[in-house]
């Protein structure tokens, strides 16, 4: 009886409830959709960095990331690079030669880290061949090459085919140079990474080091991801020499990031769906207080107060059930079509986005239980915005009710 | 010979408004009987009661003083939610302005009553058919409010009034908002239900018409009973 009544009352005023479901609706197709548009931010930021910039696991000498000194390389290096190389849960491994230094042009210098690699394993690594936008990769027989970052070349005054200063300290602390030549250029979607990187072949870095064969940096992928943490606990007693870390302590900030934006768009959806209750309370209130007569009624009559409160939560709920479904269809067939075929905003904040080492071109992705976690929101902020107005109702007075006008 | 019990009791019922400056007495010590099967008027000019002690005898609202006794059970005491459940039970009600649910049909009006008394599905459509072929609006059973005239409304009203099977039906100027041969018909049917189905009617009015057709009519001034007077004996269906 409750259920049919309630039902038949929200369409009392159908320009109303229709507009009230129309703007939980646009408010849930909104909210699911900024949720997944930051999601797939996200997710590519993650992918991206590990991928192209930390990869999933690092190995270093235990005191090399305090001090990022080159004398602090891998103990038995090349033999813990075969290792990696044999171990088939690994996609791609790079050991890199890693100083920092000055880098410096005709007009203007800058710090930098200088990565000396083999250019083969570390394309496979971090697809650094497909980054250049202008002229080419390491070849076998180049020396004094590097490649650095379109920015950086801007920042440095230089042009593809200048030469550049790289300047640090040996392992034995006296202060060396060499002059390169830049044969590419390259571009991330993260101008942090491209402010500093300098890639250059190890050999060269070794000369200047003096440290021939020693890597202080190896990177790996692995195959499947979730792996990684039976890894961190397998690895070590292996390499007891050796400092290993996930991308989650090498980038803090992105783990960070991952868990923190989770918060936020919980949050973000608790603002709007707050926004929506109050237009619902409102909304529903006005019902009430448009019925005062016909409550009355229905309490001279008989209906007790626990049955005019279920009438208005009930109604309340309904107009916000109502729209829920249709919301979140229109955010999943959204977020679908847009999810493959992507989003594309380079043209309005591509330097922004980068500044944070994020890509202007996005796929939003939401998962299935971010819908059941929207939905469950939605009918808990129903039955709360409902208590007011069928408090309201309950409250009246049956003799002051049916004598209003 | 057994002593006849009234349905309706009230011993010294007072009702006091103090919300403004000086306090106002809507019913002063009214003490009255209503036996079963009278069709009884409450008459007196605006502002003398009628509709308080309306209130009060239907246990819309509490006496400040005195008691309401309905088939002898005290009201005049009993909580509001027990109240409810109590007029759901025993008491009929016919608005002056209708009242009737405008989303619902004439049917479900009617059949609404029944389902807060959880009567089963067969004895509700029976006693709908009953109702409805009782105040002649069978065939107006699926209009809503809005596709009935004021008398029929008011009709539905009646029908919603018995559906419960009440003790009696209060009835607060029910032909007031209605014209004078819509008027007649209503009263009509009420005096034919009273007649042939010994239903008590209690009526706050004006109209002379009711007044005209009434048994008892009691007459109230400034909250008190003036004066009760016996036209005609309730028919006796015992």
């Amino acid at each position: 009886m409750l259920i049919h009544l309630a039902w038949k009352n929200i369409w009392r005023n159908k320009a109303r409830s229709l507009v009230v479901a129309g703007s939980v609706m646009v408010g849930l197709w909104v909210g699911a959709f900024t949720m997944a548009y930051v999601f797939g931010m996200i997710d590519q930021r993650l992918k991206d960095a590990v991928e192209n910039e930390v990869s999933h696991l690092q190995f270093h000498h235990p005191q090399f990331e305090d001090d990022n000194e080159a004398r602090y390389y891998i103990a038995e290096g090349p033999d813990v690079l075969e290792s990696l190389r044999e171990d088939p849960r690994f996609k791609a491994v790079s050991a890199r030669a890693v100083t920092f230094g000055m880098a410096g042009s005709a007009q203007t210098s800058t710090g930098g880290k200088f990565v000396g690699m083999d250019p083969s394993s570390e394309d496979q690594l971090t697809g650094l061949k497909g980054k250049l936008t202008q002229g080419e990769y390491f070849q076998s027989d180049s020396r004094n090459k590097v490649i650095i970052s379109e920015r950086l070349a801007e920042k440095l005054k230089v042009k593809l085919r200048s030469k550049i200063v790289l300047t640090f300290q040996d392992t034995t602390g006296n202060i060396v140079a060499g002059a390169f030549r830049i044969i590419g250029l390259y571009q991330t979607y993260n101008s942090g990474y491209d402010d500093i990187h300098i890639f250059l072949k190890a050999q060269d870095l070794w000369g200047l080091l003096g440290t021939a064969g020693q890597y202080q940096e190896i990177a790996a992928l692995l195959h499947d991801p979730q792996q990684l943490e039976s890894m961190m606990e397998e690895m070590p007693p292996q390499y007891p020499q050796v400092k290993i870390e996930s991308w989650k302590e090498i980038a803090p900030e992105l783990g960070l990031m991952v868990d923190s934006f989770d918060q936020y768009m919980v949050i973000f959806l608790i603002i709007i769906l707050l926004a929506l209750s109050f237009g619902i309370i409102n909304t529903m209130l006005m019902a009430v207080l448009e019925r005062v007569r016909e409550i009355g009624m229905l309490m001279a009559i008989g209906m007790n107060r626990i049955r005019i409160f279920f009438m208005i939560a009930l109604e309340t709920i309904y107009l916000v059930l109502i729209a829920s479904p249709v919301g979140l269809l229109l955010a999943y067939l959204t977020i679908t079509h847009l999810g493959e075929v992507g989003m594309d905003l380079s043209g309005l904040y591509q330097e922004g986005y980068a500044a944070y080492g994020f890509k202007s071109f996005i796929y939003p992705k939401l998962e299935t239980i971010y819908y059941w976690r929207i939905l469950v929101m939605v009918a808990v902020t129903a039955v709360l915005a409902s208590i007011y107005p069928a408090l309201t109702a309950i409250r009246l007075n049956p003799v002051s009710a049916i004598r209003k006008i | 010979m057994e002593e006849k019990k009234p349905i309706i009791l009230t011993k010294n019922l007072t009702k006091v408004y103090d919300t403004g400056a000086v306090p106002v007495k809507a019913v002063n010590s009214v003490s009255l009987e209503v036996f079963k099967g009278e069709f009884t008027a409450l008459v007196g000019p605006s502002g003398s009661g009628k509709t308080t002690l309306l209130n009060l005898i239907g246990g819309l609202d509490h006496p400040t003083s005195g008691q309401v006794l309905v088939n002898q059970v005290d009201i005049s005491k009993m909580k509001k939610s027990a109240l409810i459940d109590f007029r759901l039970q025993n008491i009929g009600f016919v608005f002056q302005a209708y009242n009737l649910i405008p989303v619902l049909t004439a049917k479900e009006n009617i059949e609404f009553v029944m389902l807060l008394q959880k009567r089963s599905k067969g004895e509700r459509e029976q006693r709908v058919r009953e109702l409805l072929n009782e105040v002649d609006l069978l065939d107006k059973m699926n209009d809503r409010p809005a596709q009935l005239s004021g008398g029929q409304q008011q009709r539905v009203a009646v029908a919603r009034a018995l559906a419960s099977k009440p003790a009696f039906i209060l009835a607060d100027e029910p032909t007031a908002n209605l014209d004078s041969k819509t008027a007649g018909n209503l009263l009509d049917l009420m005096a034919r239900l009273n007649h042939e189905e010994n239903i008590t009617f209690i009526f706050s009015t004006h109209d002379q018409r009711v007044i005209d057709r009434a048994h008892r009519i009691i007459t109230l001034v400034d909250g008190a009973v003036a004066e009760d007077q016996l036209v005609a004996q309730p028919v006796d269906h015992s």
